[in-house]
């Protein structure tokens, strides 16, 4: 059996996406000059809201609003979005809203107000709407390196702020607004969410623990028997392969089970992903049979990750690998029954 | 670049995609409304993917 983690796994693992990366890196700057440069500050303006949804492309120089996450506004969190560019290259600022002031005021209140509930922002950036209108975004999304450099852009921003200790509730991948007014209502509508989400993930992280099936293809077959011709050789060897894959299957279920139930005393929530399949998986070390995220108290961070590991050490055909910590990116749904 | 600082670690695209197409608030957008729709989206990817990273799968799985 092998395990790693993350740090040594992914040194593998990502040369295929640190290849592109680069390369996508240079297109973005590239398209930040041409668009972003001239007016980064400025409201969009505000007849941009009144037209139908066509009107968004209209302006190649026109900026609509893209939303990377919610949090409490602290001044923790302004400052650490003080230097961050987002996907397009943009400058990033909070945009408070949920501020029950009886005075109405939707700007900067006393960060200490009493019994109130804490005020909330949106972390969010001007992109050029040409670039993220619905056509763009359609587009882009087939494109896969316009996907690698969003999903990496997005995730950088909110990477930040969760290194920094800020809790966090990430927006979905391109979600996108006309403007800032359209980012407030829609994100004060849902003010009441937030609150408990915000609760739940504050002091928690993310990991992720991917299951693998590795048969040992590596250890050498046994010297081909002398008396055996090569077609018998041949399927004799073919017959080994295949009980090491079904062996390896049957044990990295198994373990994924037992992981299941030895994370689940350490965690405080678990999300199932689809297992990884497809080229993208990449340099998989075989069959991903499970590819959970739990949310996990950041106390029990090293804790988790050496008891997860652990627990699978010395399986043969097993492969695990804990990644994270991450943003709680799986636990900003409403919440769902434990399972 | 500032956000180049804080990647302290590599992070594998597919994990990346699981979270951001998968996970996150779900809130409809003004523009995202066939984006939101993920199983389009995943299956968009697949076609797209193949292609591009058959290469890198294929060198990653022969055995040297």
């Amino acid at each position: 059996m092998t395990h790693t983690d993350t740090a040594t796994d992914t040194d593998v693992k990502t040369d295929f996406g640190t290849g592109i990366k680069t390369e996508v890196r240079a297109g973005v700057d590239a398209e930040i000059d041409d668009h972003v440069a001239t007016d980064l500050k400025s409201d969009v303006p505000t007849d941009v809201t009144t037209g139908g949804k066509t009107d968004v492309g209209a302006g190649a120089k026109t900026d609509i609003v893209y939303a990377y996450a919610v949090l409490r506004r602290t001044p923790e969190a302004a400052r650490a979005v003080a230097d961050l560019r987002g996907v397009a290259g943009e400058p990033i600022r909070l945009l408070e809203f949920g501020d029950d002031a009886p005075d109405g005021t939707s700007g900067a209140a006393p960060d200490d107000a009493p019994d109130r509930p804490p005020a909330l922002a949106a972390v969010v950036g001007p992109v050029p709407a040409a670039d993220f209108d619905e056509a763009s975004l359609r587009a882009g999304l087939e494109d896969l390196d316009w996907l690698e450099a969003t999903a990496r852009a997005h995730h950088a921003v909110v990477a930040t702020l969760t290194g920094r200790g800020i809790a966090v509730l990430p927006l979905r991948l391109v979600t996108v607004y006309r403007d800032e007014d359209r980012v407030r209502q829609t994100l004060e509508a849902r003010r009441d969410d937030f609150l408990p989400l915000l609760d739940r993930v504050t002091g928690h992280v993310e990991l992720g623990v991917k299951i693998y099936a590795a048969p040992d293809n590596e250890s050498p077959d046994p010297e081909p028997a002398k008396g055996l011709g090569v077609g018998r050789a041949y399927l004799a060897g073919r017959r080994r392969r295949k009980r090491s894959t079904e062996d390896a299957w049957q044990a990295a279920t198994d373990t994924a089970a037992r992981l299941r139930e030895l994370a689940g005393t350490l965690a405080v929530d678990r999300v199932a992903f689809r297992p990884q399949s497809g080229e993208l998986a990449g340099s998989a070390p075989g069959p991903n049979v499970s590819n959970d995220a739990y949310l996990v108290p950041e106390d029990r961070v090293g804790d988790f990750r050496t008891r997860v590991l652990a627990a699978a050490e010395g399986l043969p055909g097993v492969h695990v690998e804990v990644t994270g910590p991450w943003a709680p990116y799986s636990f900003s749904l409403p919440a769902e029954p434990v399972s | 670049m500032t956000t180049a600082a804080v990647a302290d670690r590599p992070v594998a695209l597919i994990d990346l995609l699981d979270r951001l197409l998968q996970g996150g608030v779900v809130i409809t957008g003004d523009l995202v409304l066939s984006i939101a729709d993920v199983d389009l989206v995943r299956i968009d990817l697949r076609a797209v993917i193949a292609p591009v990273a058959a290469a890198a799968v294929d060198a990653a799985t022969q055995p040297q």
